[in-house]
């Protein structure tokens, strides 16, 4: 028998049967990712040739398409033009059409991120400090106001969203970031609290006293000695907040039509010539899903520290 | 440094009064213990004294300042806590700064004081070193070192060394023996383990329900305890006790128990009821066969020089301290006498010692 490893240990076969499982996994999920990506590097024919190809020749139009509006012209006006100044122009005139100008795609992509990363700070800041209180402090009805915090999350958030609607248009945060900010702040705030105060509960508050104690005021001490120690939790629900305010679509559809528009409404409307510009649709969804990528991937070093941080605490 | 008093010190957490109505004063650079078993409020008196309890009713003195209702923040004292909450987050140089950053000190004085403290604590070799990384023993002198960079009023530790194992105890014990012999600072140390108490104190508070019922120096607290409680605390293990069912008078100079007449050291006050205690430690009781309260030897433990032999006898359990060289076997009958007068009278009413020649 072999006595090398310890018992609890999985088997060097069921390692291997994991490691197989979860790869095949893993290539089964990325097979629309991959695809999308493909796409977004097609031209306008292969990407709706069929049978569909696999093997193709590079191109950025889809990208060219997705920043930039164009207009067919005669042969005879294009002929009559200059000749054109760079690469883009060439494979937009390649294509018997000129440049008329940029397109929405950059201004609703920095909508997403003003709208994005600034209800996601908010949602964990307040979350933060909501937690923290509900964590240390002697709440009257505690647990109830923690059950009506969650309560909101009951019902799906678009079941609210005529009444939303209609408030929105009377108060002016229609088609404004801070309407956008402050609505998906709510939505995410009660995931913020429950998930933060977990963790606030786990950091023992001899932390806070002992900086109390050191001279600071309560207030520092939840900054310099609570937060960084909560980077975990942080991390986490920074996460979650992103994603679904990244995502969302059914609010922004309704809310948003031109200044605060942000990507997810605008993506499927970029219609080409005589259909969807798969292309351009695909760029678009590439560059839409690079934000959040980055932002887990940075944050998952918090996530993974946390977990070590909290076993050598005592 | 500063002497602490505090005056008529009380508090309530609801219903539950966790301190009642205390009064101590722990002189300037004195290394003053409170003692007790959990739950007994030594730790809320602690807590109240740093501030971050704030009491029900009562005063508590810094120096000449009240302070019972200022922030933890505004005391000058620094806290040592039992789980050493040292910031994760932080090496240990940032550890020992931390106090000193916010009170604006020059950061080329900061570095001198973190060194100098670290210098003394013998941690100067770690200062870099991540707080998960060391040993229970280094955090426990960080702890301390962060205590001591900010020279405060008073130091307050809260069983520093409880989480420590047996062995690493003792040298602590030792080292922090010697550092408050040579800072001299205002000591409250606070921990439910009589020995290190009687190691490390000057005087000792000895707590129980939330009330002080005795503070003195450790040789009193031992010999001369104030309370039936305090006797049985202290000492390991703790006194012996018989009911003795008559009232003692003044001038009285024995008494009868169960028809055996044992001598008492004579009385200075007389109880207050009909039943009272009989008290005496261990080490003042001798095993013999042919004198004493008759019983048979139920236990024997050996503590090394000491051997602890428990008899059965019809008053109960006594417990006999004595010398090494004393060879009984289990069961067997033998009979149990005082060895000296060093016996105190318990009023069995208050539970006080009653005054005699032995204990005034």
């Amino acid at each position: 028998m072999d006595t090398s490893r310890s018992y609890l240990e999985p088997s060097s076969f069921s390692k291997k049967m994991a490691a197989a499982i979860i790869i095949v996994y893993a290539v089964i999920t990325l097979i629309p990712i991959s695809w999308m990506v493909m796409t977004s590097f097609k031209n306008v024919d292969s990407a709706i040739s069929y049978p569909p190809e696999v093997l193709f020749e590079p191109s950025l139009e889809g990208y060219v398409n997705l920043f930039t509006n164009r207009s067919r012209q005669s042969q005879e006006y294009l002929d009559s033009l200059p000749p054109p100044e760079n690469w883009y122009e060439e494979l937009v005139r390649s294509r018997e059409m000129v440049i008329t100008g940029p397109s929405k795609f950059l201004g609703r992509y920095s909508n997403s991120m003003i709208i994005g990363f600034g209800s996601t700070f908010a949602s964990v800041f307040l979350g933060a400090l909501a937690a923290y209180a509900f964590s240390r402090f002697r709440v009257p009805l505690k647990d109830d106001l923690l059950f009506f915090i969650l309560s909101t999350r009951m019902f799906p958030p678009i079941a609210v969203a005529v009444p939303i609607f209609i408030m929105y248009r009377k108060l002016g945060l229609g088609d404004t970031h801070l309407g956008m900010i402050i609505l998906y702040t709510v939505v995410n705030l009660s995931l913020a609290v429950w998930l933060l105060k977990g963790f606030m509960d786990e950091i023992p508050k001899e932390y806070e006293e002992a900086a109390m104690i050191d001279g600071y005021s309560r207030l520092q001490a939840f900054f310099k000695v609570v937060l960084p120690q909560a980077m975990t939790g942080i991390a986490a629900t920074a996460i979650f907040c992103m994603i679904f305010s990244w995502n969302e679509y059914a609010f922004a559809v309704l809310l948003t039509q031109f200044n605060a528009q942000t990507a997810p409404p605008f993506i499927p409307t970029i219609i080409g010539e005589g259909g969807l510009d798969w292309p351009a649709i695909g760029a678009g969804t590439t560059l839409f899903l690079l934000p959040v990528m980055i932002f887990t991937i940075i944050l998952r070093k918090h996530l993974l520290r946390g977990i070590t941080f909290g076993a050598v605490r005592k | 440094m500063s002497q602490i008093k505090i005056v008529n010190l009380q508090k309530s957490f609801g219903d539950f009064t966790a301190v009642k109505n205390s009064n101590l004063t722990i002189n300037d650079k004195e290394f003053f213990v409170l003692l007790g078993p959990s739950g007994c409020g030594k730790t809320t008196t602690l807590r109240m004294i740093a501030g971050l309890e704030l009491p029900t009713s009562g005063e508590i003195y810094l120096g000449d300042e009240e302070v019972g209702m200022l922030r933890a923040s505004e005391r000058d004292i620094a806290f040592v806590f039992q789980l050493f909450a040292l910031y994760p987050h932080m090496n240990v140089r940032n550890n020992l700064s931390f106090p000193l950053k916010m009170q604006g000190y020059k950061k080329s004085d900061i570095k001198n004081r973190v060194e100098e403290a670290a210098k003394l604590l013998r941690i100067d070799h770690i200062l870099n070193s991540n707080i998960s990384s060391l040993s229970g023993g280094d955090r426990q002198r960080v702890a301390l070192g962060r205590a001591l960079v900010r020279r405060p009023k008073a130091f307050l530790m809260d069983e520093p060394l409880g989480t420590l194992d047996a062995e690493f105890r003792e040298l602590m014990c030792l080292e922090l023996k010697k550092l408050h012999l040579d800072i001299g600072a205002t000591t409250v140390y606070v921990t439910h383990d009589q020995l290190e108490a009687m190691s490390l104190a000057d005087r000792i508070a000895v707590m129980d329900g939330g009330e002080i019922l005795q503070a003195d120096e450790p040789n009193i607290i031992y010999n001369k305890p104030k309370t039936k409680f305090v006797a049985s605390f202290i000492g390991s293990p703790g006194m012996n006790f018989f009911e003795v069912n008559e009232g003692i008078s003044k001038d009285q100079s024995f008494v009868n128990i169960e028809g055996a007449k044992f001598d008492i050291p004579k009385q200075l006050e007389e109880s207050k009821g009909s039943k009272n205690f009989f008290g005496i430690r261990p080490e003042n009781l001798t095993l013999n066969n042919n004198e004493g309260l008759k019983g048979s030897v139920f236990g024997v433990e050996y503590l090394g020089s000491r051997k602890i032999i428990t008899v059965k006898t019809s008053l109960g359990e006594i417990k006999v301290k004595t010398d090494i060289s004393i060879n009984v076997k289990l069961n067997e009958n033998v009979q149990v006498k005082p060895l000296n007068n060093n016996i105190i009278i318990f009023d069995g009413q208050t539970d006080k010692s009653l005054n005699s020649e032995f204990i005034k």
